[in-house]
């Protein structure tokens, strides 16, 4: 009798795992919600973008893109040099030239474009 | 700083970057746009040097003031003739940061918290930095092919040779499966062969594309980079790189998508490559047939322009080879000084990259509000006393229209052939990109002016005072 109880209970237990198992989203699966999301909104805002500032939308694109300086911090984060900080400095250097390079070449670019 | 609020930071700056590209849609709000831009992409560094792992400040600033001051001085001085091999250059750079960042993860995954604790990375990581490295090794060597083409480090001709494509696809298989190799037992062997592969696909899949075609391959490569970084994103479980590279993933597949239109291509039969190589052999005969055409003086042209009520220009990138921007902005402030109505044509594949021409416009301080664009203008030549066009020549070829037999057939063009008088400024009667004999030429209402376009418009000039 006091088998089939802990029989049933830790079958109950097991259930409640399970379903803990089915309520928490694995991490890939919710960045992939993102990723899919963000396609959508970059595809509603940029086919907004007017003809006339492909170019600008390149060069802001290539300093957003950098944003995998994010990354680089990271890899070049620990004191202790290793190939993996020397790696991870020279891509947040080379990330670096694009942020600055792209949002400072898209401002003069934008400030070239004047009215009548 | 707690996890939570960290998330919420890259939700900020994820935000303020879609508001950066969201200002793009006019030139009004574009630049708060951009300093929108700035602030996001300065949240998201900020909050990630405040991490407990991220210890390394001094180098880590060396790094990033290097790469501000070579970024900044490029960015100052680059003439914007030279704006799309910069741009190809600095699509490299992002694919080599991104293939940096993965080595550098896979040597030590500890720091980016991705290990599984007997210090291997686990299945999902593993896959996500193999898709990550090929894309970002594909992106840095095809947009230094790119980038030496359009700065003509290399000839812009098409570089084809038996068995490419079969050659290519080879390579990708091997390249594949040892990405699934590296998937499997995380070797380092089948990762560097994986990422020496993807190395060398990038090369080979540009050089068969020709120089014209270039604006689709540099949107391409735009799109490319921001894949890598979503890549590099998945890998360390980081939702604004996710965020951040689908925009520009997708933002530069509208462009590659934009690009192709304008030419009537497909991308599929734009990255088979070969085209300019082809048409080119195959058109010379054709252009050796003598027709006649009228020719005219820049006198006569200004004469012509003098007394029109409407004028349309049509400038094309030999207008930019010629540096004539700033003599044509001359040309066309005393025209209106006379009372004519000047307007701007642009055809999307005006230029090298899209939106070129507009920027060249713009710097020889030509107001945006008199340059539209091909669909706005198409209706309004008809009305057009006198179309006038400088340095191009396939975007405003009938044929494309009229002629099913021909190459570019299909391809939307500026319908300069409807307006009252067509004046075309142009060296000799040598074919365009396409290699195509442009019947525009020989229409009776139109006459050709053979001059460089800079010395033509400066005596455009003196023939209007």
């Amino acid at each position: 009798m006091s088998e089939a109880v802990l029989n049933v209970s830790s079958a109950a237990t097991q259930l409640v795992e399970m379903s803990h198992q089915v309520e928490s989203v694995d991490p890939f699966v919710s960045a992939f919600m993102v990723f899919v999301l963000a396609i959508f909104v970059g595809y509603h805002v940029v086919w907004n973008v007017t003809p006339a500032l492909h170019t600008p939308l390149m060069s802001v694109t290539n300093a957003i893109s950098s944003i995998i300086i994010v990354g680089a911090i990271l890899a070049s984060g620990p004191v202790e040099m290793s190939l993996a900080t020397i790696l991870g400095l020279v891509a947040v250097m080379l990330a670096a030239i694009n942020i600055f390079g792209g949002f400072m070449l898209t401002q003069r670019m934008l400030a070239m474009f004047k009215k009548r | 700083m707690s996890a939570n609020f960290v998330a919420l930071a890259y939700l900020l700056a994820s935000v303020l970057v879609i508001l950066a590209l969201k200002g793009l849609s006019s030139p009004a709000s574009a630049r708060r746009g951009n300093l929108y831009g700035m602030l996001g992409m300065g949240i998201a560094i900020v909050v990630t040097l405040q991490l407990s792992s991220v210890q390394n400040y001094v180098w880590i600033f060396v790094a990033l003031g290097m790469g501000a001051a070579i970024g900044g001085s490029v960015a100052r001085k680059i003439p914007m003739t030279h704006m799309p091999q910069l741009v190809a250059f600095m699509h490299s750079l992002v694919g080599l940061a991104a293939v940096l960042i993965a080595v550098s993860a896979l040597y030590d995954p500890a720091s980016y918290g991705i290990s599984t604790h007997d210090g291997a990375l686990a299945m999902a990581s593993r896959i996500e930095l193999f898709l990550g490295t090929f894309i970002g090794a594909i992106t840095f060597t095809a947009s230094l092919v790119a980038f030496a083409k359009l700065q003509g480090l290399v000839s812009g001709q098409p570089v084809v040779f038996a068995g490419q494509h079969l050659l290519n696809l080879l390579l990708g298989i091997i390249m594949i499966v040892s990405g699934i190799i590296f998937c499997v037992d995380q070797s380092w062997l089948a990762f560097l062969v994986m990422l020496g592969i993807a190395l060398l696909l990038g090369v080979l899949l540009i050089i068969p594309i020709g120089g014209a075609d270039m604006p689709v391959i540099v949107s391409m490569l735009n799109s490319y980079s921001g894949w890598a970084a979503a890549g590099i994103g998945f890998t360390l479980m980081n939702h604004m790189l996710i965020v951040a590279g689908a925009l520009v993933g997708s933002s530069g597949a509208i462009l590659s998508y934009i690009m192709c239109k304008a030419m009537n291509r497909s991308l599929f039969n734009v990255l088979l490559g070969g085209f300019g190589a082809e048409v080119g052999s195959s058109s010379n005969n054709a252009a050796q047939v003598d027709r006649p055409y009228k020719s005219g003086a820049a006198a006569d042209a200004g004469f012509l322009l003098a007394n029109a009520r409407s004028v349309v220009i049509v400038p094309g990138y030999g207008l930019a080879v010629a540096r004539a921007q700033h003599a044509l902005k001359e040309m066309v402030e005393s025209l209106m000084a006379k009372g004519v109505t000047v307007k701007f044509a642009i055809h999307p594949v005006a230029g090298r990259m899209p939106g070129h021409m507009n920027v060249l416009l713009a710097e020889a301080d030509i107001p945006y509000d008199i340059v539209f664009e091909m669909d706005e203008i198409n209706s309004e030549f008809a009305d057009t006393d006198v179309a006038l066009i400088i340095g191009a020549n396939d975007v405003t070829n009938p044929a494309a229209k009229t002629d099913p037999s021909s190459p570019i057939y299909g391809m939307p063009i500026l319908e300069v052939n409807r307006a009252q008088h067509v004046l075309v400024i142009k060296r000799s009667m040598a074919v365009g990109y396409a290699g195509l004999d442009n019947d525009l030429f020989y229409m009776d209402k139109t006459m050709m002016i053979f001059a460089d376009a800079k010395k033509a418009c400066e005596e455009i000039i003196q023939a209007l005072d």
